[in-house]
Order: structure tokens, then C-alpha cells, then sequence
């Protein structure tokens, strides 16, 4: 297991070494820093100037050097476009979109794990039938499609909920949320609901098919002629072994919700990190478009190996020294 | 000629799909959407790009069965009086290109990728799967945003407009490659211990040749299922970024634009710039995706 564990570390590190590099090869090489710090009427001695003092004169191996280290200390540069400093603006953000981003999930993994254990066991039943073809559905409606439509609905014509921005924040330190006040969480559903449904149609199929699959097996067959109740089959026996794959996917599907969240938060105006982004995308701000891919990637890395680590404590046959082992399948 | 069209409609494939009502009425609405779309110039009641057409005392007329529409405009009109039926039917026409464009690159790449890296084997087949394993844990809406920002910061911004639909094109298809290879390494794999590849190879025929002549038509079946799910997906995936605003320009919007340009309206009440081009992408992408569900089932040996 030790080794397992120290295998999957090192990838990681591998994968993130990966990213930096891109990252870096993006903030160094396109546009020219120099340029546009000083513009166009500078004298190409103080261009000289500022070309030492950024270190762009040193061989590219050393730069990634400091790169990196930098990027360590979360140090990411200013912005082009806002003069601040990256991290101290994606550190406001953040926040936003976690919050943002796991209460998505909570809500996709709370309403389509029963939804799909429920459709799985009433395979032929009219509800069944009728929950599969909605899920069709938001395989084909585009998240930002849903959140104009809960817009239109919930905010122009009823206008129950408001449908900008992230209401009343509380701080805390260097948290700001919006959990603990009656305008955020107000704010939060619509945002929340957007964000979650297509994950939600597919944790349903997910389990369905697992379910499915599981409910055909040998043991479910002996459970059920040793006379168990339904119940202990279901939830018991068939339940525990469908979760496995579906922590696996639920976990990387929460990086896709992250990911996701740059067009829920377009569509809501929520003040998040995706927000950030693709305005930097907007305007070519490449040191903000670095920062972000290195976070971001830092957190689906970290999901990564979280699932990995997972699968230890769900599945009692890889802690037996199972030899089996294979990453993200 | 005749009897060749009696077995064509006899045939298995065919038959799957003449019994399958939901693949017969996605095709016809696919088959309309597509008349439409490419049609466009032909049968659209306006040319909604022609500036001598748009009257701006016909802005933002409601569709014809409000109180206040016309038939004229018979989906309404947008805040520029152009008429909103047009502006769909070449706006499904972007879209379709966009997405037929990246399917298509992402289809070449992949194949040829899946293609050595599954024939090579070795060290150039660990290093073109660990590519895509790692490319394949980050969305491809992600990366399309990327690549799409750094062409932006590349580009100087007057020609933005020029090189929209190309870097579009590649950031869909460089995004989406890693299943192509994927699968087309699995079937590779398989092929590759083959009898007649074994054949060709004794008889001195070249590595490339026996890739790309001999095992690449037996590994295309599974290719074209992933090839129709992934127009859906491609579709989808211009519409968001288009809707993001890092798409196609508004001087030839597709369905995405379109649907950013409408949302700015959704507040004062003028819904049909936003949901018409709305239900427009959503019964487009449902249809593919429905068509490439039969599919899948219909090139399955195993279900039938």
C-alpha cells in the first residue's frame, strides 16, 4: 500500500511539473512581458534593464527554476489587464466558486444516487421510464442553456430568487461566505441547481447501470436464495458494491464541476474564480490564464489522489495486499 | 439498380433502423435541421447579414401568435429588426460547420495517434497514453478555453474575427482527440496479432501501408459511434464558448452567439431571442445524441 501510495505521489508531482511547464511556456513566450510593461516608446536600454531584472536573460532552465518556486509561493505576477496581483485575486475568488461547486455536488450525488437506485430496482416502472428520458435530456441541454431557462422561470416570471450575483457575504478571515446568510443562500440556488444537473443525470445513469450490473451477480443470486430481505440485498449488499465506481467518477466529475462552474458563474455573474478566468481569456490577460490552470489543476490532481486513496477504505480487498491496482479506471 | 436498393433496404443496419421510431424521427428532424441550415440562403425569408433588409422599426416584434407580431417575422425579431427565423437557420449552419469541422480533427488526429501508438508499441505508445490519460482528466470545455486564450494573446485583436472559426475548429478537436486515440489504440491492439497483418508483413508490405491501408478500415466501427456522440458534444461545446464570448464573432453568430446575444433581453421581457436559438441547439444536439445511441446498439454484435 505504501508503495502504491508513494507511486501515485509521484505522478502527481509529474503531472503538475507537466502543467507548470505549459503554464510556463504561456506566461514566458506569448506576448513578450517586457513590451507590455513598458510599451512601445521605451528606450531599448531600459528594455535591456528590465530584461535583466526579470531574470529573461538567464537559460530557460534556471527561469523554470524560479517559475516554479514562485508559483510554490503562490506567486503568479500582476495581472495585465487589472494590475493586482494574480493570487491575491484568485484568493478572493476561490471561495466563491467552492462553495459554489460543492454544494452542486452535494446536491447531484443526494438527489441522483436514490434516483438511480430507484430506477435500477423499478427497471420497467412508468416514473422509471419517464426519469430516463429527462436525463437524456440534460445530457443534451448545454449547462448554460439551463441556467437562462431557471432564470427566466424562477426570476423574471415568478420572481422567487434573484438571479445576479452572490447576495450577503459574511468574512471570516480570509473566507467569504455566503452560507450563512439568508441573501446567499438565496443567491446560491440557482446557481447551485445550473451547476448540478447534467452531473446529477449522470450520477443516475452511473448507478443504474452499476445497479444493474450488480443485481445480475452470483452473490446477489445466493443472497436472495438464503432468503435475505429485499431490503438487505438492496441496500445491504448491492448499494455498498455500486458505490465504488461511482465515488471514482463523482470525484472526477467534481473537477469537471469546478471546470463547469466558469459557465454557471457567466451565466449568474457570480463572482468566482471562473469569472475571473474567462475574462482573462477575454482580454489575453496570460498571467491570470496561468495561475488558474495551475490551481485548477492542482485541485483535480489532489482530487485524483483522494479518489485513489479512497478505494483503500471502501474496498476491503485492496487493504488485503491485493496486488490489483489500478489508478483511475 | 433496383434490386441493389431492395437489399440496401433489407440489410440488417437498415432494418434496426426502420424498427427503431426513435431513430426514424431524430433522423427526419436532423434530416429538416439540415435542409434548413444548408439551405439557408435559398429558403431563410431574409438574409438576416443584408443591411438593406433590416428596418429597425421592426425591432424586437414578438412572434406571430403574441398580440403584437406580425407574420412577417413568424419567430419574431431581434433588437436590430433582424428576423429571428433567418438568423437561426444560418446560426444552425456555424454551428453544424463548427462541429462537423472539429469532429473531423479530432477524428484524424486521434486515429493516427491511436494508430502508432497501439501498431509501435513501446515507449512512443506509453508516451501518447500518458498524454491523453492526463489531458482526458481535464474537461475538454477547459482546454478548448485555453487554447482559444493564448491564440487571443498570439493574434493582434483586429484579426480576432478572421482566425475565429479556425482556432475555434482546433481547440474543439485538439480538446477531443484523446478518446479517438484511446479507442482506436484498444482495437489496434487486437488487430495487430492478426492473421492477414501477420500476411502482409511477411510478404515486405510497410509498417505505415499495413497502419493506414490494412488495420485502420477494421478498427473504424467503434470510431464512427464515438464520432456521432462527439458531434453533440462538439456542438455543445462551440455553443458554450460562443455564449462565453470567446467564440464565433457576432457578424457571423452561431446558435451560442446568438443565445448571448438574446440573454442580454431575458430581464425586459423579449424571451424569443434567447429560446427560439435555445430550443434550436437542444432538439439539434438531442437528435444526434439519439441517432448515436441507436447506433452504438445497432453496430453492437453483441445486443442483437
Amino acid at each position: 500500500m505504501f508503495a502504491f501510495i508513494l507511486r501515485r505521489l509521484l505522478q502527481s508531482v509529474v503531472v503538475m511539473l507537466t502543467v507548470a511547464l505549459l503554464a510556463f511556456v504561456m506566461f514566458q513566450y506569448v506576448g513578450d512581458p517586457v513590451m507590455i510593461m513598458l510599451g512601445q516608446d521605451a528606450t531599448d536600454a531600459d528594455r535591456a534593464q528590465l530584461r535583466e531584472q526579470l531574470g529573461l536573460n538567464e537559460p530557460a532552465v534556471v527561469q523554470f527554476y524560479h517559475f516554479v518556486s514562485n508559483a510554490l509561493h503562490g506567486d503568479f505576477g500582476l495581472s495585465l489587464r487589472q494590475g493586482q496581483k494574480v493570487s491575491s485575486l484568485l484568493r478572493e475568488r476561490l471561495p466563491a466558486t467552492l462553495e459554489l461547486s460543492f454544494t452542486a455536488a452535494i446536491i447531484a450525488l443526494f438527489i441522483g444516487l436514490p434516483l438511480g437506485v430507484y430506477t435500477a430496482l423499478k427497471r420497467h416502472g412508468v416514473l422509471s421510464q419517464f426519469l430516463l428520458a429527462l436525463s437524456l435530456l440534460g445530457v443534451s441541454l448545454p449547462t448554460f442553456l439551463i441556467g437562462i431557462l431557471l432564470i427566466l422561470v424562477f426570476s423574471v416570471y415568478l420572481g422567487w430568487l434573484p438571479s445576479y450575483g452572490r447576495g450577503d457575504v459574511i468574512h471570516l478571515g480570509f473566507w467569504s461566505t455566503g452560507l450563512l446568510t439568508a441573501s446567499g443562500w438565496q443567491h446560491l440556488i440557482l446557481p447551485a441547481i445550473t451547476l448540478s444537473f447534467f452531473q446529477m443525470t449522470l450520477v443516475l445513469r452511473l448507478v443504474r447501470s452499476e445497479m444493474l450490473e450488480v443485481l445480475r451477480s452470483d452473490y446477489i443470486k445466493f443472497a436472495r436464495a438464503r432468503g435475505l430481505t429485499k431490503r438487505a440485498i438492496h441496500f445491504g449488499h448491492a448499494l455498498k458494491n455500486t458505490l465504488v465506481p461511482v465515488i471514482t467518477i463523482m470525484g472526477l466529475q467534481l473537477g469537471g464541476i469546478i471546470a463547469f462552474a466558469i459557465v454557471t458563474e457567466t451565466v449568474f455573474q457570480w463572482p468566482g474564480m471562473g469569472l475571473l478566468f474567462i475574462q482573462a481569456v477575454q482580454f489575453a490577460d496570460i498571467p491570470v490564464m496561468a495561475a488558474y490552470l495551475c490551481l485548477i489543476s492542482l485541485i483535480f490532481v489532489t482530487i485524483n489522489l483522494i479518489v485513489d486513496l479512497l478505494y483503500f477504505v471502501v474496498d476491503p480487498r485492496l487493504r488485503m495486499g491485493g496486488t490489483k491496482v489500478g489508478g483511475a479506471r | 439498380m433496383r434490386h441493389a436498393l431492395a437489399r440496401f433496404w433489407d440489410s440488417d443496419f437498415i432494418w434496426s433502423w426502420r424498427h427503431s421510431a426513435v431513430a426514424v424521427v431524430a433522423s427526419v428532424i436532423l434530416f429538416v435541421m439540415l435542409v434548413a441550415a444548408f439551405g439557408a440562403q435559398w429558403i431563410a425569408p431574409y438574409d438576416p447579414f443584408d443591411l438593406a433588409m433590416i428596418d429597425l422599426l421592426d425591432a424586437l416584434k414578438p412572434p406571430v401568435w403574441l398580440p403584437d407580431g406580425t407574420s412577417q417575422y413568424l419567430l419574431g425579431t431581434d433588437s436590430q429588426g433582424r428576423d429571428i427565423l433567418s438568423a437561426l437557420m444560418y446560426g444552425t449552419r456555424v454551428s453544424l460547420m463548427i462541429g462537423a469541422g472539429a469532429v473531423l480533427g479530432a477524428m484524424t488526429l486521434g486515429i493516427v495517434l491511436g494508430l502508432v501508438a497501439g501498431y509501435a508499441g513501446g515507449a512512443v505508445d506509453s508516451f501518447i497514453m500518458r498524454v491523453a490519460d492526463v489531458q482526458l482528466s481535464f474537461p475538454a470545455i477547459l482546454i478548448a478555453l485555453l487554447i482559444d486564450g493564448v491564440a487571443r494573446a498570439l493574434v493582434p485583436g483586429n484579426l480576432h474575427e478572421v482566425i475565429a472559426f479556425p482556432v475555434l475548429i482546433c481547440a474543439i478537436a485538439l480538446a477531443g482527440w484523446p478518446q479517438y486515440a484511446r479507442t482506436v489504440r484498444g482495437s489496434t491492439l487486437v488487430e495487430k496479432n492478426r492473421e492477414y497483418v501477420q500476411a502482409a508483413k511477411v510478404i515486405g508490405i510497410s509498417s505505415p501501408v499495413i497502419m493506414f491501408r490494412h488495420v485502420l478500415p477494421n478498427v473504424l466501427g467503434p470510431v464512427l459511434v464515438l464520432a456521432t456522440v462527439h458531434l453533440a458534444t462538439a456542438i455543445i461545446t462551440e455553443a458554450t464558448l460562443s455564449f462565453l464570448g470567446v467564440g464565433v464573432p457576432a457578424t457571423s453568430p452561431s446558435l451560442g452567439t446568438l443565445i448571448r446575444i438574446g440573454n442580454d433581453f431575458l430581464f425586459s421581457g423579449e424571451w424569443w431571442i434567447t429560446i427560439f436559438p435555445g430550443a434550436a441547439l437542444v432538439l439539434l444536439v438531442l437528435s444526434v445524441n439519439l441517432l448515436g445511441d441507436w447506433l452504438r446498439d445497432a453496430l453492437n454484435p453483441r445486443l442483437s
